[in-house]
């Protein structure tokens, strides 16, 4: 559990935000410049708040009034650097053993093979930091965090620096760093992709001020809109049990309960979820005829409209899930959609499932 | 060339025994001085800065003589120094590595304070947030990436340090077998009659040990950043 109430000020930014979590993982949101990295330092004591109290799990780490400041080295909070930030001097397996050196052998936790299996880090243990590509190093870099056993994870943007295909390996790698070693999270992130997908909470900060906080799919989809660029980054997650893989395409069919959604892709046994951009969904009135092949029924309960050319429709399919689909203000005039409307939903493009990529 | 006398071979392993004890002695707070000034901001820098390059600036007769005033038999810090330790410096070898060690302090910090600079102090921050203290984060990370740099000092200050004449001279004198380096050997030499012939040979040799600190750096360097 974080619980937290702080202060920070440098020239004219001031972060002040109060707030405090149970999450499995707590994503920290908002565009750059808006406090989100600092307060990801100020938990991991990388920076010192000129005010305030921070707990983690119970226990006070900073608090100003009675001078306290728990240096990092007794935090036990991991930390994931936007560029990995790895020893250079040091071999990957040095890199990722360093912080079990100095982890007290009651708490060692988390052990050397499991990590290094499921980041998938085996084959470059003794490569140099320079020798690897930007998704190894991030790789590299949350297996060192951790190794070090940590009570809270920190993890500061880690795939900005990626391209979209690593992007995707990494979240799938802490969606299972989440599920298998439980341990809490932070993650630092400006993509609503990103957090819709793996975060279980959401803190949202705009000019150093907590905007929003509550579970993702409610407190996203307004708030990424009001953010430069944000409108493209809006997803929604299906979940569906496990598929058929239909050899002779090299398809995937879920069952999902509005309709079959078909992933061009041979997925691996087990519940799958699909991250669906609003961006990649159209509407119609009935069943349409095109290449899309996974149409999914559901009806209308909510027609956000900006001053943009886009709007966002919220639908919500048979079986109860929420599905968000950006669609021109014109398109939506001149169909004549309103609230209430059953509708059919055919959706391109079909984003990656987590579970195709680290298997 | 090579067929030195006694007296310069003396000379010899003096200067090399005198510059590798200072190197050695000045490398830790050199290190520790570039650090700071590379990393810490503190009320004084600016003075603490110009207090570590002073024996550069200053000419070398006068850093001599406040060796001498200071570290003397009767200077406050000598004086301590011999009564409570034991430790002599005036007219000793290690007065004349005192000597070489202060007047080759600047040139060593220069280098170090650099490869600091050129680390991402963010590198000391993972560090830490993996548990290491400061000084392991110094020890393991900071300072092996500063390698480099700390090895050019050491052999620039060697190389001054072994070549250090004016205020040597000026703080312990040119005693034959305690203070009388190559550089005071050849001086000598050069006040008699017909000492030019040993001169030259002491000069050659000066070359030679040059060159080699020249080529140990190289491939220290090169080794250093091979391991990267």
């Amino acid at each position: 559990m974080i619980a937290l109430d702080v202060t920070w000020r440098r020239g004219d930014f001031s972060l002040r935000c109060a707030f405090e979590s149970r999450a499995r993982l707590l994503a920290l949101y908002g565009p750059s410049g808006a406090g989100k990295s600092t307060l990801a330092n100020l938990i991991a004591g990388l920076a010192r708040p000129d005010a305030g109290v921070i707990s983690l799990g119970g226990d006070i780490v900073v608090d100003t009034a009675q001078r306290i400041f728990l240096p990092p080295e007794k935090r036990r909070v991991g930390f994931v650097f936007q560029d990995a930030l790895l020893f250079p001097h040091l071999t990957v397996r040095q890199n990722i053993l360093f912080g079990r050196f100095f982890t007290p052998p009651a708490e060692r936790r988390v052990e050397f093979e499991p990590v290094v299996e499921t980041l998938g880090v085996a084959h470059l243990l003794d490569r140099r930091p320079r020798h690897l590509s930007g998704g190894e190093r991030q790789r590299v870099g949350l297996a060192r965090a951790l190794l070090a056993s940590p009570r809270l994870l920190v993890m500061d943007e880690p795939m900005a620096a990626l391209d979209r295909p690593r992007r995707h390996e990494i979240m799938t790698l802490i969606e299972r760093m989440r599920d298998e070693f439980a341990i809490p999270m932070v993650l630092v992130s400006h993509s609503g992709e990103e957090i819709l997908r793996l975060a279980d909470e959401v803190a949202t900060f705009s000019d150093g001020r907590l905007t929003a906080l509550g579970a993702p799919a409610e407190t996203l989809p307004g708030a990424s809109r009001a953010i430069e660029g944000g409108r493209f980054d809006v997803t929604s997650v299906l979940r569906a049990p496990s598929g058929v893989v239909e050899e002779a395409h090299g398809v995937t069919r879920l069952a999902h309960p509005s309709g079959d959604i078909v992933v061009a892709a041979r997925l691996t046994p087990g519940p799958a979820r699909v991250v669906v951009r609003a961006t990649d969904v159209a509407l119609a009135r009935s069943r349409p005829e095109t290449s899309v092949r996974t149409i999914l029924r559901g009806r209308i309960v909510s027609i956000d409209k900006t001053d943009s050319p886009l709007a966002f429709a919220r639908l919500e399919l048979v079986g109860g899930e929420m599905l968000t689909a950006a669609v021109t203000r014109l398109a939506l005039d001149e169909l004549g959609f309103a609230v209430g409307d059953d509708i059919f939903a055919a959706v391109k493009a079909v984003a990656l499932d987590e579970r195709d990529i680290g298997a | 060339m090579l067929d030195l006398s006694p007296q310069d071979l003396e000379a010899v392993r003096l200067s090399l025994g005198i510059a590798g004890a200072a190197t050695l002695a000045a490398l830790p707070p050199a290190v520790f001085v570039a650090y700071a000034l590379a990393r810490w901001r503190f009320p004084g820098h600016g003075l603490v800065n110009a207090l570590a390059h002073l024996p550069l600036v200053l000419p070398p007769v006068v850093t001599g003589f406040a060796l001498l005033m200071l570290f003397g038999r009767r200077g406050p810090i000598g004086a301590l120094l011999a009564d409570w330790f034991g430790i002599v410096f005036a007219f000793r070898w290690t007065g004349a590595a005192l000597a070489a060690a202060v007047m080759s302090f600047p040139l060593m910090i220069r280098p170090i304070r650099l490869s600091f600079e050129a680390a991402d102090p963010r590198l000391a921050a993972a560090a830490r947030s993996l548990g290491a203290r400061p000084l392991w984060a110094f020890a393991l990370v900071e300072l092996p990436l500063a390698l480099p740099g700390v090895l050019v000092g050491a052999i620039l200050g060697f190389a001054k340090a072994l070549g250090e004449f004016g205020a040597t001279i000026t703080f312990v004198s040119s005693i034959p077998g305690e203070t009388r380096t190559i550089s005071a050997a050849i001086y000598a030499l050069l006040q008699t009659p017909d000492g030019d012939a040993a001169a030259l040979r002491l000069a050659g040799v000066s070359v030679v040990i040059a060159v080699a600190a020249l080529a140990a750096s190289e491939a220290l360097q090169r080794r250093a950043r091979g391991r990267e």
